[in-house]
């Protein structure tokens, strides 16, 4: 890929036009994760600590095999494990990688109000720009997925990038590499929703999974990370994967009819009280004023 | 009234104490600046007001802080105001006749004390709003904080805050078009205390009657 892709088709907080938008050719870019192969080895998790440079911080133990409940600053992917009974009585371990969906419709960035601190490319990649984050939060309003996470020392927020720095090399990201099992692949959007879509069936017709399919919120718009989730009836079951995850209702109705409302409400009222006094000026005149060079009365 | 510790011209009247006039300023000059500062972060178009005061992390910093004090300054206000601000039959009168009052019919108004029903409104609206600007506030200063299965209150406070202070940014161009252009003396009165007697009877005369009351001089 070219590094036009890294021209900006969305961005955040930004008054005028969007940079890049609409001037792209090149393929969206997707990450597919079948947590069907998945065997919880965090080895994803350690590539991406690594080619991330990120300090480490300390897990959690809880007597189970996740290290530490949700995502952190400093920690961008982590496998959520749960543990299910399935309706046979038998056991079987649900896996998934959680990290950033890099939604086409992103919730963080219509949030955000600050300039440029939030921007998808146009390979689809949704990045922050920490030196134009005013850490205000409203990005953790705006996920659906509770994905960006504050640092309180730097009050700036940080989240996975999908390695835009090695997408823009022709590289895959950190994590695909790291995979031993093959669960994680790499490529274009259609490319990708092609290749989770077989597997879907495959589940579906050969391996006893009739509600096997594919995770890619049209709530969101899509995203750039799907998952092939063995029931997809049930994406809560994987680690509170959110079933019909949508930008918050608030956050739209504060950022589109109130926020019109509001604009509209304040220039109309400042029109209306210059119309005022226009019309009907002061509510009294002194003798003072009439005459010049008295000045205004005290 | 403490109009004899003042020596006065003749004809002017004490109507704001030092303690009103400096918690009024306290009030009025944080509430400024979380204008400015909320509105950057109101509207792309309005960013650079974040930039004109030290940035948008500055801003986002400090917003809250005097935002605290604003709140700390209008409970005050509201401590020194409430028995003069509550409502009175003549209020509902007053509102009646609200379209003499806006056509500069001052004459037609039904006499006034201190304080006429519409100030009353404003400043229970910045009160109420106040409150609310607080709570709401509280939570999207520490948006990190807030667990994830209590998410409703972020979505609460991210619509809510903005809302109260629309209502608050119409109360107060209210406010200042009827301070310092519509009634003339009203805006030194905020500053230097006192207004000529002519204000007092044009705008409040039951003030003005209970003022000039032989009791109230003696105090």
């Amino acid at each position: 890929m070219s590094q036009a892709t890294l021209r900006i088709q969305k961005i955040s907080g930004h008054a005028g036009p969007v940079p890049g938008e609409g001037t792209q050719r090149e393929y969206t870019v997707c990450k597919l994760i079948d947590t069907t192969t998945c065997i919880g080895c965090k080895a994803c998790e350690v590539a991406c600590l690594e080619w991330n440079d990120l300090p480490f911080g300390e897990t959690v133990f809880d007597n189970t095999i996740q290290t530490m409940p949700e995502t952190r600053w400093n920690y961008w992917n982590l496998i959520k494990f749960d543990e299910h009974e399935r309706e046979d009585g038998t056991f079987m371990w649900l896996m998934r990688k959680d990290q950033c969906l890099h939604c086409a419709e992103p919730g963080c960035l219509a949030a955000c109000p600050a300039d440029g601190a939030i921007v998808q490319y146009a390979n689809g990649i949704v990045d922050f720009q920490q030196d134009k984050c005013i850490g205000c939060g409203y990005c953790l309003t705006g996920c659906p997925f509770n994905i960006p996470k504050f640092n309180a020392e730097t009050k700036r927020v940080f989240k996975c990038t999908l390695c835009v720095d090695r997408v823009t090399e022709n590289l895959e990201p950190a994590c695909i590499k790291a995979c031993p099992t093959g669960c994680l692949h790499f490529g274009s959007k259609d490319d990708m929703k092609e290749l989770a879509e077989g597997r879907a069936k495959q589940l579906r017709e050969h391996f006893n999974f009739p509600k096997a399919g594919v995770y890619d919120p049209p709530g969101v718009g899509g995203t750039g990370v799907i998952y092939v989730l063995h029931d997809a009836t049930q994406p809560e079951l994987y680690g509170g994967l959110p079933k019909n995850p949508k930008v918050p209702l608030s956050v739209r109705l504060w950022k589109h009819p109130l926020k019109w409302l509001g604009n509209i409400a304040m220039i109309g009222g400042l029109l209306g009280l210059f119309a005022h006094y226009l019309r009907y000026g002061p509510k009294e005149r002194t003798e003072e004023e009439a005459t010049p060079g008295k000045g205004e009365q005290p | 009234m403490n109009a004899g510790q003042q020596i006065l011209p003749p004809g002017r009247i004490v109507r704001y104490s030092y303690r009103e006039r400096a918690t009024h300023w306290v009030a009025a000059l944080s509430y400024i600046y979380l204008l400015l500062t909320g509105l950057a972060f109101w509207s792309p178009w309005l960013f650079w007001l974040a930039a004109l005061l030290g940035g948008g992390p500055v801003s986002r910093i400090l917003h809250p802080w005097i935002g605290l004090l604003f709140t700390a300054a209008v409970i005050y206000l509201a401590v020194m105001w409430a028995r003069q601000m509550r409502t009175t039959e003549a209020d509902k009168a007053w509102w009646r006749s609200l379209r003499f009052y806006i056509t500069n019919q001052d004459g037609k108004m039904p006499a006034v004390g201190r304080y006429n029903a519409g100030q009353k409104l404003l400043f229970w609206g910045f009160f109420y709003c106040g409150l609310l600007l607080l709570i709401t506030g509280v939570i999207l200063w520490f948006t990190e904080q807030v667990p994830w299965d209590l998410r409703v209150l972020r979505y609460a406070a991210v619509l809510l805050h903005p809302a109260a202070a629309m209502l608050t940014i119409g109360l107060f161009m209210i406010h200042i078009y009827m301070s310092v252009f519509a009634e003339r003396g009203a805006f030194g009165s905020i500053i230097r205390g006192d207004v000529s007697e002519r204000f007092a009877k044009r705008y409040h005369p039951g003030w003005y009657e209970e003022v000039v009351r032989p009791s109230a001089v003696q105090k």
